[in-house]
């Protein structure tokens, strides 16, 4: 890799951490409604599978992916009025947080249900197969979704197929609440992939090296036509899994554990062993990670409020008046 | 040509399919086999395995691939083998495809159509026999069709297939084979959101739609001498056609509704409680509803019979109803 492409990773690793931590600064200032999920501490996963996907890849973030969309390009001035409920946002108000995608970025909206979005992944890997389209699509999903039937249902597709796409499993050991030995029997959901006739992968989900290079193997094989890859980033959230869970249910010891291997400050150590100008890379993007977020918070305040009645709207694509008749 | 109510819903899936290639089906035993009622057949031959996809027994996915399709602009029919699994796929309808457009500001369709068979009188028992509407009339962002004629079961599917948003097709498959039309026309529309007025008449207005439209119809005319009935067949149940039925309302002043669904939270319930408020001042009595009794379908056919509307209850009723 080059110094360049360092650098860029390096950026989007800090714009997530920079944008995510805003958002929760924000939601404990009580400027923001409904729930913030963030992901702090799992940016390498998002960063490493999106960074290198081509404009018309598709991707289905899972709701604490909200680096996923930033990475894959969404302007981080509508995402944040999206958060805000405000009329510029993706939804237009109707819905907070990822519930509402960027298509024209290729990144699809999820559902509260979560894993409901590997089915309909699935559906469009199958488009792009059927018409030899050179396109793929990533679904994201967490260990605890790995319980839900939708995600038994997609990956069995994908393997009958071998649709070009790859599951990304973030586990970060907890579902709210719930730790893996109640969420599964197996040691590894990633173990699961024999079951549907393909890979299985496990990497350190911190370690973006090991991401990317996970990622390109199974980003390539699915481009390639050779199929679906199910890939286990092990990883952690140092939130909880809102911001108004506090996460008693876990050990103060393994959240400092985990702190510790940072992927942020690891990718940190990488660029100063690379004797790269560290100073002046940490220096320079800590001063444009900052103005996207303040620029993209000062947007979303001055973006309008969208009014009662808009509730109505966006309902159909082809509304059927039947009163008028 | 004589055409079965089944054979023109087959037709529609040829004709459209023959007419845009993004049209696709996808369901269980659709492709090789042609359909456990042999809705499909022949069309995997003529289109291929690509587009006519026997899937896996998963009507979730189903569903949920048929949204990822549609959002890459294909128009995927979507069969449940019988609609009484509908229920495994219900979360993909009403929290995935009927928000998809709203949970996005907009950004997209939802060009899908889902279809299977639903309905009773064929001692099918309790998993192929639901008529489950009533689950689906609840929720925004969905459109909803149930045609009684092979006519607008050809008509209905053309326009469900080229609509942008979200259709459940109910097809009622006691009238499968037993009910042939004359079909002329090869490539024409019966629109969504239109009833059909199959009769005219001065003194009841009897709504229902799909399969007990044909017993109303016997009816009717088996009391022509005593009754003076009209019948709107609704066709389209979301949005229902408010429009004609009010008028008819404010013609006759007396309304019965007939479905074969539920009594309790069916269809027949909200289009009383509108006529009521609506149509106050020009009702001559009761609004009626005459459905299936509040329990499943069961299974012996003393028990379906007793549980499910009929020709007989359906003449009774208005009999009580044209009294007033």
């Amino acid at each position: 890799m080059n110094e360049q492409k360092d650098r860029e990773l390096y950026h989007w690793l800090r714009l997530i951490r920079e944008y995510e931590d805003r958002i929760s600064t924000l939601d404990k200032q009580g400027k923001l409604m409904g729930g913030v999920y963030s992901g702090k501490g799992q940016e390498a996963v998002v960063v490493g599978f999106c960074h290198d996907l081509r404009w018309d890849d598709w991707i289905f973030p899972l709701h604490r992916d909200m680096g996923a969309y930033l990475v894959k390009g969404a302007d981080p001035k509508r995402l944040m009025a999206q958060i805000f409920g405000k009329r510029d946002g993706f939804a237009k108000g109707k819905d907070s947080y990822l519930h509402g995608g960027d298509l024209a970025n290729g990144i699809f909206g999820a559902t509260s249900c979560l894993g409901a979005t590997l089915p309909v992944a699935a559906g469009m890997a199958y488009k792009f197969k059927i018409r030899k389209e050179d396109r793929i699509a990533i679904a994201f999903f967490g260990e605890g979704a790995s319980s839900r039937g939708d995600v038994h249902e997609a990956m069995n597709f994908a393997g009958i197929h071998k649709l070009p796409m790859v599951f990304v499993c973030e586990n970060n050991f907890y579902a709210y609440s719930t730790p893996n030995e109640l969420q599964f029997g197996v040691d590894n959901v990633a173990d699961r992939a024999a079951g549907y006739g393909f890979k299985g992968e496990i990497v350190s989900g911190n370690d973006l090296h090991a991401v990317l290079k996970t990622a390109k193997k199974a980003i390539d094989r699915a481009r390639r036509g050779d199929g679906p890859t199910l890939v286990e980033c092990k990883t952690y959230r140092y939130h909880g899994h809102s911001e108004h869970d506090r996460a008693d249910y876990r050990e103060e010891e393994e959240v400092i554990t985990w702190e510790s291997r940072d992927p942020i400050q690891l990718w940190e150590v990488y660029l100063q062993k690379k004797k790269y100008d560290f100073a002046a890379i940490q220096a320079e993007t800590t001063e444009k990670v900052k103005r996207i977020v303040e620029e993209a918070v000062a947007f979303a305040e001055a973006s309008p409020a969208p009014g009662g009645p808009e509730a109505m709207e966006d309902l159909y694509a082809m509304p059927i008046d039947t009163e008028a008749r | 040509m004589l055409v079965t109510y089944i054979e023109a819903i087959r037709q529609a899936m040829d004709e459209e399919m023959a007419r845009d290639r993004n049209v696709m089906l996808l369901g269980e035993d659709v492709g090789v086999m042609g359909g456990a009622f042999k809705a499909s057949q022949g069309l995997q031959e003529k289109y291929g395995a690509d587009r006519v996809v026997d899937m896996p027994i998963s009507e979730s996915l189903i569903i949920g691939a048929g949204v990822g399709l549609a959002v890459q602009g294909m128009r995927p029919i979507l069969e449940m083998q019988f609609i009484d699994f509908i229920s495994c796929g219900f979360d993909q309808i009403v929290n995935t495809a009927a928000t998809l457009r709203y949970r996005h500001g907009g950004q997209t369709a939802c060009p899908i159509v889902i279809r299977g068979p639903s309905g009773g009188g064929v001692h099918g028992g309790l998993y192929h026999s639901q008529n489950p509407e009533a689950w689906f009339f609840h929720v925004p962002g969905l459109k909803i069709v149930a045609p009684a004629t092979a006519y607008d079961a050809k008509g209905l599917m053309k326009s469900a297939i080229r609509d942008d948003d979200p259709v459940l097709y109910f097809e009622h498959k006691f009238l499968y084979r037993r009910i042939k039309e004359d079909i002329q026309q090869e490539d024409y529309l019966v629109p969504i959101g239109k009833a059909a007025l199959r009769k005219e008449g001065r003194d009841v207005t009897v709504i229902t739609y799909s399969s007990p439209v044909h017993a109303v119809m016997k009816a009717a005319r088996d009391m022509a001498k005593e009754v003076d009935i009209e019948v709107i067949d609704l066709r389209t149940l979301l949005p229902i056609d408010w429009g004609t039925v009010k008028a008819s309302v404010r013609k006759t002043g007396k309304v019965l509704i007939v479905h074969e669904a539920r009594l309790t939270g069916g269809i027949g319930a909200e289009i009383a409680a509108r006529i009521a408020q609506e149509c106050f001042e020009d009702l001559d009595g009761p609004v009626m509803r005459l459905a299936a009794r509040d329990t499943h379908t069961p299974f012996a056919p003393a028990m379906e019979e007793y549980v499910l509307p009929n020709q007989e209850k359906i003449t009774e009723a208005i009999r009580k109803l044209a009294a007033y």
